[in-house]
């Protein structure tokens, strides 16, 4: 039974991890009906941005919450100036076109970030400083979970709940919708669709950022293709949520974690990815729009 | 008059290439292929300078009979569908010989582009031991002995120095890594002493490895040997000494880099990792290491003074036969002895260095310490 929990509670570490990163792809494919594959190098992004302000604040002797507090903050202000400025240069311009031209310069965005950060930055691994202290009153579950699965498990929690009541309540989250559901009907009312995708991009960026600073603080390592493998994890949850849904991102993500956690506690980890993998081709079968997505009404 | 400006800017392209192609018969080319950036770039560039600094030292010297060697790096990124492109770029470059790959499963990729050209490849860190002991790749040589001669230590350690029963292998699924845990996994079922609790490949690059960790503990082992490279090893190191295990951790050449400790910090402490034997006596590492400080200002890094060995030899084999014809330079390559970093060597008929081996390591205060 211990080992259930055990594999139960590193299952849900990480789909909050991937939660992390699939709420921005959530979001903007809510948006635009766009895939943002550049989405998992704005995560990369965000975690050599925390890791270049924690090194240099640490150098100077600041208090370990002020450096994740300030790490935070600065990673997520930079990551949203990525985020911002992908969407003006590679998908405005490509309003109107057809669905496929986006697609195809969001994955040209991806290989562009990545190799600029892998010549601008290095090739190599390098060590993440652990942001997240161990916490004493943490000592004796240690063994089962960590500090930090504790803290990326909360973050998610309240990243997730702020974000549904932004989107429910709040007057950019109704303009999100109405963009959602009409762009034509919301341009006619009043509502300045550029801005509101804007936000939805510069939102969706700094959570990534967040989720760069908490995941490489657990992993402990990063380099620049880190956004690769954990972007595609992250797109298959929120396609397996049902894309476009912000609780189906998180539903998804851990689903999918559980799902590979116990794969590889049971079965074998050779075997990981084939019974995700599988997971997502069955569900998509009996449920082609994911868990928790609304079937897409054809506009006539 | 667009494709008139097309057909002169091809004539002046083709006319800046003819003068290489025309010096062909007066240099002899060196192809170096590796991983000169990516993931496994750390591995790959100390080939590069140790090629630069013999080639240098030889050109000085007057050449190897009386041409100069030229070199021709490529970089293959590690992957078996890149290696098989600068193969076919490097043969068609009229290389000689190859000093590369840098990783088993890209060097296996390239090996029959190579021996369809009749060019001999001499690798310092290909390890796979299909590479020279399947008998099918007859133009492959290597300064670094092969995996199965690191997992018989790594067992023999785990089983008699530190007196363990119950092993967890665990490897990335690579050509490398799947080999040495193969193999690791073989000799601790003959030897009779220990068994095997899990044998299980993780993937490389996933964002948690807790999972196979608590299968880890739940197995009861009391070590680990990992195949594979440094960057899952100082993934799944940092885990386990999260969740409190304490068991060993041993692993293979692919770990025993220093950027394993920098990146697993004060978890890599005590971890083992075999790796080529030291040689710091050796007067002529002496020499190779202290080259490198001069020329680059830095210590060399992972497979330098194999590298460096390699490059000696393989030019000394051509001194030797006095020409660079495959056949001609393999029976050197055999008979000669030759003077290196890594000892007195020459290569065995299947391809393998005789005189060189591994030792075990141990991380001790942020460095590898070879343990006695």
């Amino acid at each position: 039974m211990d080992y259930f929990i055990e594999l139960f509670l590193s299952g849900l570490t990480r789909g909050s991890i991937y939660a992390l990163i699939a709420l921005g792809y959530t979001m903007v494919y809510g948006i635009i009906g766009l895939i943002n594959f550049a989405h998992g190098e704005i995560y990369m992004i965000g975690a050599f941005t925390s890791f270049i302000v924690a090194t240099v604040l640490s150098i100077y002797g600041f208090p370990l919450a002020a450096i994740v507090v300030v790490a935070g903050v600065a990673a997520a202000i930079w990551s949203s100036a990525y985020g911002y400025t992908v969407e003006k240069i590679a998908y405005k311009p490509l309003r109107h076109a057809p669905r496929l031209a986006p697609l195809i310069s969001a994955i040209g965005m991806s290989i562009l970030l990545q190799n600029y950060v892998l010549l601008a930055q290095t090739s190599d691994f390098l060590p993440f400083p652990a942001l997240i202290p161990e916490f004493a009153f943490m000592e004796p579950v240690a063994h089962i979970i960590g500090s930090s699965d504790l803290v990326i498990l909360l973050t998610t929690t309240v990243v997730m709940l702020a974000l549904t009541l932004l989107i429910k309540f709040t007057r950019i989250g109704k303009a999100m919708r109405a963009t959602a559901q009409d762009r034509t009907m919301a341009l006619l009312v009043g509502i300045n669709v550029d801005r509101v995708i804007s936000a939805t991009f510069i939102l969706g960026s700094a959570l990534a950022a967040i989720g760069g600073l908490l995941i490489a603080s657990h992993i402990g390592q990063i380099n620049f293709a880190i956004g690769f493998i954990a972007g595609i994890k992250a797109f298959t949850a929120a396609v397996l949520g049902g894309i476009g849904s912000i609780p189906g991102a998180v539903l998804g993500s851990l689903v999918l974690g559980l799902t590979e956690s116990f794969a590889t506690g049971y079965v074998s980890s050779d075997y990981e990815d084939v019974f995700a993998f599988s997971l997502l081709v069955l569900i998509l079968i009996f449920k082609p729009s994911g868990l928790l997505g609304k079937a897409e009404a054809k506009k006539v | 008059m667009k494709i008139n400006t097309l057909v002169a800017a091809a004539a002046v392209v083709l006319a800046m290439m003819l003068p290489g192609a025309g010096m062909a018969g007066d240099t002899i080319k060196l192809g170096v292929a590796g991983a000169h950036s990516g993931d496994l770039a750390s591995y790959g560039l100390p080939t590069v300078n140790a090629a630069k600094l013999v080639v240098d030292e030889v050109n000085a010297k007057g050449g190897v009979n009386g041409k100069k060697v030229e070199l021709l790096i490529e970089d293959d990124v590690c992957k078996p569908e890149v290696a098989a492109n600068i193969a076919t770029k490097l043969v068609s470059q009229g290389v000689d010989i190859v000093l590369g790959h840098t990783c088993s499963g890209a060097t296996k990729s390239a090996l029959p582009i190579y021996k369809a050209a009749g060019v001999i490849l001499i690798s310092p860190s290909a390890t796979s031991p299909e590479l020279t002991q399947s008998g099918g790749y007859p133009n492959f040589f290597r300064t670094i002995a092969p995996d199965n001669m690191q997992a018989k230590p790594e067992v023999e350690f785990a089983l008699n120095v530190l007196g363990v029963k119950k092993i967890a292998v665990i490897h990335d699924k690579g050509d490398y890594g799947k080999g040495v845990a193969e193999l690791a996994k073989g000799f601790i079922e003959k030897s009779g002493k220990g068994e095997v609790v899990l044998f299980e490949g993780v993937t490389p690059g996933a964002v948690d490895y807790s999972a196979i960790v608590q299968k880890i503990k739940q197995s009861q082992a009391d070590a680990v040997i990992f195949g594979g490279y440094h960057p899952e090893a100082s993934k799944i190191v940092s885990m386990m000494r999260k969740k409190r295990m304490s068991i060993a951790f041993l692993s293979d050449d692919g770990v025993k880099d220093d950027t394993f400790i920098k990146v697993a910090g004060k978890d890599a402490e005590g971890v083992y990792a075999t790796g080529p034997k030291d040689n710091s006596k050796n007067p002529l590492s002496q020499a190779a290491v202290a080259a490198h400080k001069k020329a680059y200002n830095s210590d060399p890094g992972a497979f330098y003074e194999s590298a460096y060995s390699a490059s000696l030899a393989i030019l000394n084999a051509i001194d030797k036969a006095g020409s660079t014809e495959i056949a001609a330079v393999t029976k050197a390559l055999q008979a000669e002895r030759v003077d290196t970093p890594v000892g007195t060597i020459n290569f065995d008929a299947q391809g393998d260095a005789v005189g060189v081996g591994f030792a075990m390591y141990q991380v001790k205060n942020g460095r590898f310490v070879e343990v006695k």
